[in-house]
């Protein structure tokens, strides 16, 4: 069980890395569908208790909503809002993957170190999880577009999910259901304003939003 | 009772959004608010018992702010309800006079539909003894507020609603990570008997693994911090009140501030069982004084006078991180001050909207002799200004004495004189603006003198609550904050 587990944490990884280098939005919504599409798998694998019903639950629901509904929707407002296909960051991206495998190092430094109380299903669980976290409040902050805010978003989940795998005996997963749930509506209203945005601006640019800044005390 | 609830507003919500016609679904939400409250009464009058082991259950501090919460719906339902008949709240196209921006609204089913599944949401957070769920709840509150706050569907709105649904989703999903290591410094070394159920945790609390609950208490301040307005992760927070409309900037403001309050007050009660309370105390308290400090600094010279209401709170929501982090009679005076602060506030954001439809301005140096051209609305402004400056005979000077006159008492005194000194200063700014705005002379273009009684009885009766409040304390109230305060690790005056 835990060399499948083992390759699904490489995959994520990996995808972190492709994810900020990519520049073709379209590109970039596939990898996070990938993504959520074989974080589904995990609480399959990750159960030692063998499959439980809420378990195949969270993880086909997961993999349903991230690895397709997400696109689909994204893939829409992408289409409706004609917006360039370039991503247009606002750190490079040879600098992000620079700074990508920088952070990966430290995550794997900083996960050895970590006194976790009890074993995790792979050594690998917590560095691929604050990665994948890092990854996604980066491509919040440094990329122009409202729908690859949206994509930071959603990759900062899969983090939190992978990290979340480490506690599956211990939290309910009927609350894993709701956080779901939540996060699918998030994704949903921003779909939605992000359409909106177009509609009003001509542009999804969210760094063009700032007749609301203040202008100083 | 609990689930009742919750899905009494949940099921008006699903009816709004059926109901055809405009009549029928104002009275829904007036009465929908109404049985809220009169059940939110009964929980109060005899308390629903606490079943061990159960995820949703009304503790004292859960029934303060679910008593908050209810009277504040109320009070902008039927506010909310005239003003969806007037002219900024109705159909067809309008002209934003400050930005000469055309706008329409959203329709109004979707409107009462989302105002009602906040309130369900709310609810949901006051219940809640179960962290996870605490967590499912207040992202809720966020997910169902967005809509609210592009009912006005013009650009500023939209630039508001993306700034706030983007960043308190990224905070809310931080205290997500904050809600695992709970689990973490509960559970065993073999990895089980990790619990989420506060009162669990907090009897448990002396074998939790103190550096895990650190890092959890962290996380979970940063998390439910950026909900509810503390610097430097109250960004979205003026965009997100000046924009919305009326009666749900005085939710926002009055209630859903106090729910993310009340997550971050659980975590607190947490990390004071297990003996950390100064750890957490410290922080929570220096998160509180530098929002107090900054939200001073832009209420002086702001343009904006709902973006001036909407600072003031950042600096009440500061002033009672620093009471419940310095603790003892502390967290009495903070809860107190946030019933307070709640009525003004919202009593406040409810005569801004009067202000707003008269002069269709958001601008202060636009709106002058508001006293002469609306008494009613004028004079509830003044005494709204006298309330939310903490000025005697109103609550809010009761309070705000209790919190800091314990903060001198425990050894925090250079702490409340800071306290003390950014209060002064935002007092002096909100004056400066507010006695300009209502004394002053009358402006010559047309303004609407109308004051119908819908739109003045829900401030005036927010803000008798604090006159009141002031001048006495109900024994009933005084129980339930004095075992509130002693439930989330402080004690009572």
């Amino acid at each position: 069980m835990s060399g499948v587990i083992e390759i699904i944490l490489i995959f994520l990884i990996l995808a972190n890395l492709i994810l900020l280098g990519a520049s073709r939005l379209r590109n970039a919504i596939r990898i996070v569908a990938w993504q959520g599409l074989v974080l589904g798998l995990m609480p399959l694998l990750a159960h030692r208790d063998g499959l439980v019903w809420a378990a195949i639950l969270l993880g086909a629901g997961s993999a349903g909503i991230k690895g397709f509904v997400f696109p689909a929707l994204l893939n829409r407002a992408l289409r409706e809002t004609q917006a360039s296909r370039e991503i247009e960051p606002f750190v490079g991206y040879v600098l992000s993957l620079l700074a990508g495998v920088g952070v990966l190092a430290l995550s794997v430094w900083f996960g050895s170190r970590l006194p976790l109380p009890w074993p995790p299903a792979s050594n690998l669980l917590v560095p691929a999880g604050m990665f994948t976290v890092w990854t996604g409040l980066f491509l919040i902050v440094t990329r122009r577009k409202a729908i690859t805010q949206v994509l930071g978003y959603v990759v900062l989940e899969n983090g939190i999910f992978t990290l979340g795998m480490v506690l599956v005996e211990a939290m309910p997963l009927l609350v894993e259901l709701g956080v779901l749930l939540d996060i699918f509506v998030a994704v949903f209203v921003m779909g939605i304003i992000v359409f909106n945005i177009n509609r009003e601006f001509d542009h999804i640019d969210s760094d063009q939003l700032a007749a609301l800044k203040e202008g100083g005390p | 009772m609990i689930l009742a609830l919750v899905f009494l507003p949940l099921g008006a919500a699903l009816a709004a959004m059926l109901i055809r016609l405009d009549r029928p679904r104002r009275v829904l939400l007036v009465f929908a608010a109404a049985v809220h409250f009169a059940l939110t009464g009964a929980c109060w009058l005899s308390p629903p018992a606490c079943v061990s082991g159960a995820w949703l259950g009304l503790d004292p501090a859960g029934r303060l702010f679910l008593g908050i919460t209810s009277l504040l719906f109320l009070a902008a339902a039927v506010y909310a309800v005239h003003s969806l008949g007037q002219s900024r709240g109705g159909r067809g196209r309008q002209t934003e006079a400050d930005t000469g921006s055309v706008f329409v609204n959203a329709p109004e089913a979707v409107f009462t539909a989302c105002l009602l599944v906040f309130l369900s949401t709310m609810t949901l957070v006051a219940a809640s003894q179960h962290l996870g769920l605490l967590w499912v709840a207040v992202e809720a509150t966020t997910l169902a507020t967005a809509p609210l706050i592009y009912f006005h569907r013009q650009p500023s709105s939209l630039e508001a609603t993306w700034k706030y649904l983007l960043v308190c989703s990224v905070g809310i999903a931080l205290a997500l990570l904050g809600t695992f290591l709970v689990v973490v410094a509960a559970a065993a070394a073999d990895g089980t008997g990790g619990t989420l159920l506060v009162p669990e945790l907090v009897a448990r609390a002396g074998q939790l693994q103190p550096a895990w609950l650190k890092a959890a208490f962290i996380f979970l301040l940063v998390g439910y911090g950026t909900k509810m307005g503390l610097v430097p992760m109250h960004t979205w927070l003026p965009d997100a009140h000046s924009e919305a409309p009326s009666p749900v900037s005085a939710l926002l403001s009055g209630a859903l501030l106090n729910c993310a309050f009340l997550g971050i007050l659980r975590a607190h009660a947490i990390c004071a069982a297990a003996g950390l309370e100064l750890f957490s105390g410290q922080l929570l308290a220096g998160f509180g004084l530098l929002s107090m400090v900054v939200a001073a600094a832009f209420i002086v010279n702001q343009p904006d006078y709902k973006r001036m209401l909407a600072y003031s709170s950042v600096e009440n929501m500061g002033l009672m991180a620093l009471g419940a982090g310095i603790g003892g009679a502390a967290t009495y005076g903070a809860l107190l001050h946030a019933v307070n602060h709640s009525v003004v506030k919202a009593g406040l954001f409810l005569v801004a909207g009067n202000l707003l439809a008269a002069y269709r301005t958001k601008a202060v140096a636009k709106v002058s002799g508001a006293a002469h051209v609306l008494p009613v609305s004028g004079g509830l402004w003044l005494a709204g200004l006298f309330a939310i400056g903490g000025t005697p005979p109103f609550g809010t000077f009761i309070s705000e004495f209790t919190l800091l006159r314990a903060a001198f008492g425990r050894g925090y005194g250079i702490w409340a004189a800071v306290a003390l000194l950014a209060l002064t200063m935002a007092f002096v700014g909100l004056a400066r603006a507010f006695l300009g705005m209502a004394l002053g002379r009358e402006p010559e273009g047309p303004v609407s003198r109308c004051e119908p009684w819908a739109v003045i009885l829900p401030p005036l009766v927010l803000l008798a609550v604090s006159f009141g409040l002031g001048l006495w304390i109900p024994p009933g109230l005084q129980a339930v904050l004095a075992a509130a305060s002693q439930l989330l690790g402080g004690g009572a005056p």
